[in-house]
């Protein structure tokens, strides 16, 4: 047991020169944008002497060091600065899109989790039959299609032409309140609240998005079950434990699915890691408040503290996704921290 | 700002009368509550703060009143249109101005109450003006244009008498006063929240607006929406009919355009050319060409063969005007090139004397210092590429059989200002500009006159340099403003620094509401919209 925690606590050691890492190189690359603030900022008129009067009050004139050194300072405090374009604190902006993004992301993991891994199970117990033959072209589709496209089919369909989709207005349809906030999910804190009909409204907006989504991850997730189902399959531990006359289920499941799950938690926590960051399309599509159309506009106008406040973000939360990764082996896995893994 | 859950529902279900809200809504949105969508993001509720995005100046029109607007008219489609030529009351009652054109008198409406129900006093607009001046960026450079600069030109003699002293007689002054900038805060509500660091209480202001105008701020979720709620003492204007507005931004075009079909929302602002040409058919559509305002091709004279007059008009003459307008802006707007007929009236944007003629443009190469033709880029930016792509693309297909060889280059929007307004370093470039106060004189002055902003042609013309220095502030009416005006627009048209190619259109969709009116600051003014006729 204290190996496992040393194991643990070394990982967590482990992402601190990351995260330095992170916060010294989207410093210089939001510097290194084409692009300058001032003149974005100063508006559609301005003069020379007004774009230098706005380069002053947003601290820009300042030598690229001391701005560093401010910019540390005020990281060190908690303070993400100020976003320039909305003229709030980075930290509330993130706080108030960062839940949007991951109840879309979330839900739609778990969505596609629940058809692609018995999918790819299915998959690999019969390879070359029909749920194979299925398996591969859903799988297919899946990378082919871009979201944003799988986005505009659905909304045309489903709400335009059958009008059983509710209007692809963001979270929540104008005629509902956002519930009190507690997680930032909706679906979680209408449920504290006791609200069936916003709870109700705030999932139906979640649906096509979701699906959208989904239908995009369904593929890695099942190629990768399906591979490491045919490998464990085939291993010489199932063979074993077929001669030994288990039932098939427990061979299934208790042994082969146990060990083909720790290459699809990996698949998995990358799929979470590329979606989060490729969903502002889907976050355009259905016009959904998420924290991906935040950083594509602020880097449109060279909003410094924006960007940098959201590549922190997803970095910090990449190396917390990575540790619960990791830690998810430990359950998994028993040799976990063990030399002789 | 934000009004509390319950009593929001509360106040939805004393209208809807009972549940369940989703069928109950779309029926009574008919009367009381607009739905209207939009591309763009609200930044702020403040336009005086450095960062305040276009989309933003709405909050300004529709929340807070100016002491003057201007009047309504109506175009031969039927729908309605500012009126530059009219100025009308707002919170003013009347005005005076001196005989020697150096003081403006304002008289206040002595009913005039903001949202909290305190009198609206000259107290409040000299604060709101002192700080329109001082704040600097955008603000400032507006109330600049019309000679508006130092806190101590603005004095409140009573609680209802508001003096202007301007260094020079200038038509522009009245006019710009109408425009968004000047609104009028409720400055002991300001003055509140104001701190050393922060003495125009823009931290406040930001998201908290303090105005006495016909719709309070209900709700504002950055990124995603803004709820108007009437507000019912406003005294600057005929009470608008509609109780409650909801502005959403959906960013995707397709899902706009999806949402006003369905009629799920009532107004789909500023929608691509294309979305209006197809959607004309099915809903109403209003397209409005801007004022003031011409998308044009830029030849800069820092690359050499643009110095070259012959060149300059091979160029003008080469462009495919009909084709550009009919692809890059599906036919909305108005065409601008043409004109055959002698220069008579002072109307700008006006017509340009040339067409697409090949033969003329390959004379007047052969005529030139390059007879063969050159190489320059083609620079465009990214962010404008809905009309700035088709249109290069015909402009260098044409270009290429004189000879000139032009690379379409393409700048990230983020750097397009700085390229080509600030650094004007773009030898040939697509590029439009609108001004604010409709007049030519104010247009020559931000686009032809050597240094200024929109001039990214770098040209210098004494004469041109002259005339609008003396026509900028010169009545209309004076008889020797007309002549000028028309000096000026033969100069640009032989010089031809900027090719006009046409006067873009603002494209509204309207699905069950009325009353859209155009305003030249192309956001949406919600206190003229009423529900479907029926």
């Amino acid at each position: 047991m204290a190996r496992r925690s040393a194991a643990i606590a070394g990982r967590i050691a482990q992402a601190i020169p990351v995260v330095i890492g992170v916060v010294v190189i989207s410093f210089l690359l939001t510097r290194a944008l084409p692009g300058d603030p001032a003149v974005q900022f100063a508006g559609a008129a301005a003069t020379p002497e007004s774009i230098e009067e706005v380069r002053r009050s947003l601290g820009l004139d300042k030598p690229l060091p001391e701005q560093f050194v401010i910019y540390v300072g005020q990281l060190l405090e908690g303070d993400l600065g100020r976003s320039v374009s909305t003229g709030r604190p980075v930290a509330t902006e993130l706080a108030a899109r960062l839940p949007a993004s991951l109840e879309l992301t979330l839900s739609a993991l778990l969505l596609s989790c629940l058809i692609a891994v018995p999918l790819g199970v299915l998959a690999a117990t019969r390879p070359g039959s029909l749920v194979d033959q299925f398996c591969r072209v859903l799988v297919t589709a899946g990378v082919s299609l871009p979201t944003f496209f799988t986005g505009i089919v659905l909304i045309y369909v489903f709400y335009y032409l059958l009008g059983i989709a509710p209007s692809p207005l963001g979270r929540l349809d104008f005629i509902y309140v956002d519930p009190p906030h507690v997680t930032g999910f909706f679906l979680i804190d209408a449920a504290f609240d006791a609200d069936l009909e916003t709870w109700l409204g705030a999932l139906k907006q979640l649906i096509l998005p979701a699906i959208t989504l989904a239908l995009f991850t369904l593929a890695p997730i099942a190629r990768m079950t399906r591979a490491a189902m045919l490998a464990a399959l085939s291993a010489d531990y199932i063979r074993t434990a077929r001669a030994a006359g288990l039932a098939p289920a427990t061979v299934l499941y208790a042994y082969a699915f146990r060990n083909a799950l720790l290459p699809v938690v990996t698949t998995l926590g990358m799929v979470f890691s590329f979606v989060l960051g490729a969903n502002v399309l889907v976050e355009k599509v259905f016009a959904w408040p998420g924290i991906g159309s935040f950083a594509v506009e602020a880097l449109v106008v060279s909003d410094y503290a924006a960007v940098q406040g959201f590549v922190l973000a997803m970095a910090l939360l990449f190396v917390f996704l990575n540790l619960l990764i990791d830690l998810s082996y430990s359950v998994i896995d028993p040799r976990f921290g063990t030399s002789s893994k | 700002m934000t009004i509390h859950r319950r009593q929001f529902l509360k106040a939805g279900a004393a209208i809807a009368g009972a549940m369940p809200f989703a069928r109950v809504l779309p029926a009574l949105a008919a009367s009381d509550t607009l739905v209207a969508v939009t591309g763009q993001t609200i930044n702020s509720l403040d336009l005086h703060r450095t960062g305040t995005n276009r989309a933003s100046y709405q909050v300004a029109i529709n929340c807070y009143d100016r002491l003057i607007t201007f009047g309504t008219k109506t175009l031969p489609d039927g729908s309605l249109s500012f009126d530059y030529s009219k100025l009308e009351p707002e919170l003013a009652e009347s005005w005076s101005v001196s005989d020697d054109g150096l003081t403006i008198t304002f008289k206040l409406k002595p009913n005039a109450i903001f949202w909290d129900g305190s009198k609206v006093t000259a107290e409040d607009v000299k604060w709101s003006f002192d700080r329109a001046v001082s704040v600097g960026g955008f603000p400032s450079t507006q109330m600049k244009a019309g000679g508006l600069v130092r806190p101590d030109q603005f004095t409140a003699v009573d609680d209802e008498t508001f003096v202007i002293a301007l260094d020079r007689p200038s038509k522009l002054s009245l006019p710009d006063l109408a425009v968004p900038v000047p609104f009028i805060i409720n400055s002991k509500v300001a003055k509140a929240q104001a701190s050393a660091e922060d003495p125009w209480a823009t931290e406040y202001l930001h998201t908290t607006p303090a105005g006495s105008g016909a719709y309070k701020v209900a709700r504002w979720d950055p990124g995603q929406q803004l709820v108007y709620e009437r507000f019912d003492g406003w005294t600057s204007g005929p009470l608008p009919k509609v109780r409650r507005i909801i502005l959403r931004e959906v960013p995707s075009p397709a899902t706009r355009r999806a949402l006003i079909e369905r009629g799920d929302v009532h107004v789909s602002f500023d929608i691509p050319d294309k979305d209006a040409a197809e959607l004309s058919e099915k809903v109403k559509v209003h397209s409005t060409p801007i004022a003031n305002t011409i998308h044009v091709v830029g030849l800069n004279y820092d690359f050499e063969p643009f110095q070259d007059a012959n060149v300059r008009k091979a160029v003008a003459y080469a462009i495919p005007y009909k084709e550009i307008f009919e692809t890059a802006a599906y036919g909305r707007g108005a065409p601008l090139w043409g004109e055959t007929e002698e220069i008579a009236g002072t109307e700008w944007p006006r017509k340009s004397p040339y067409v697409h003629d090949m033969e003329k443009a390959k004379e007047l190469l052969a005529a030139s210092a390059y007879p063969d033709g050159f190489e320059v880029p083609l620079s465009i930016s990214t962010d404008l590429a809905s009309w700035m792509e088709p249109t290069a693309l015909l402009i260098q297909e044409s270009l290429g059989k004189l000879g000139i060889k032009t690379e379409i280059e393409k700048i990230p929007g983020a750097n397009w200002r700085t390229a080509v307004l600030v650094e004007k370093r773009l030898p040939l470039h697509l590029e439009n500009f609108g001004g604010w106060l409709d007049t030519p004189d104010y247009y020559f002055f931000w686009a032809y006159l050597e240094g200024n902003l929109f001039n990214s042609s770098n040209y210098r013309n004494e004469e041109i340099e002259a005339l609008t220095a003396e026509t900028l502030h010169m009545a209309q009416d004076d008889p020797e403003y007309a002549p000028k005006i028309r000096r000026m627009f033969e100069i640009a048209m032989e010089d031809i620094p900027r090719i006009p190619l046409y006067q873009p259109a603002l494209n509204v969709a309207i699905n069950g509401a009325d009353g859209y009116e155009f305003w030249f600051h192309r956001q949406l003014d919600i206190r003229t919209l009423t529900g479907a006729e029926s």
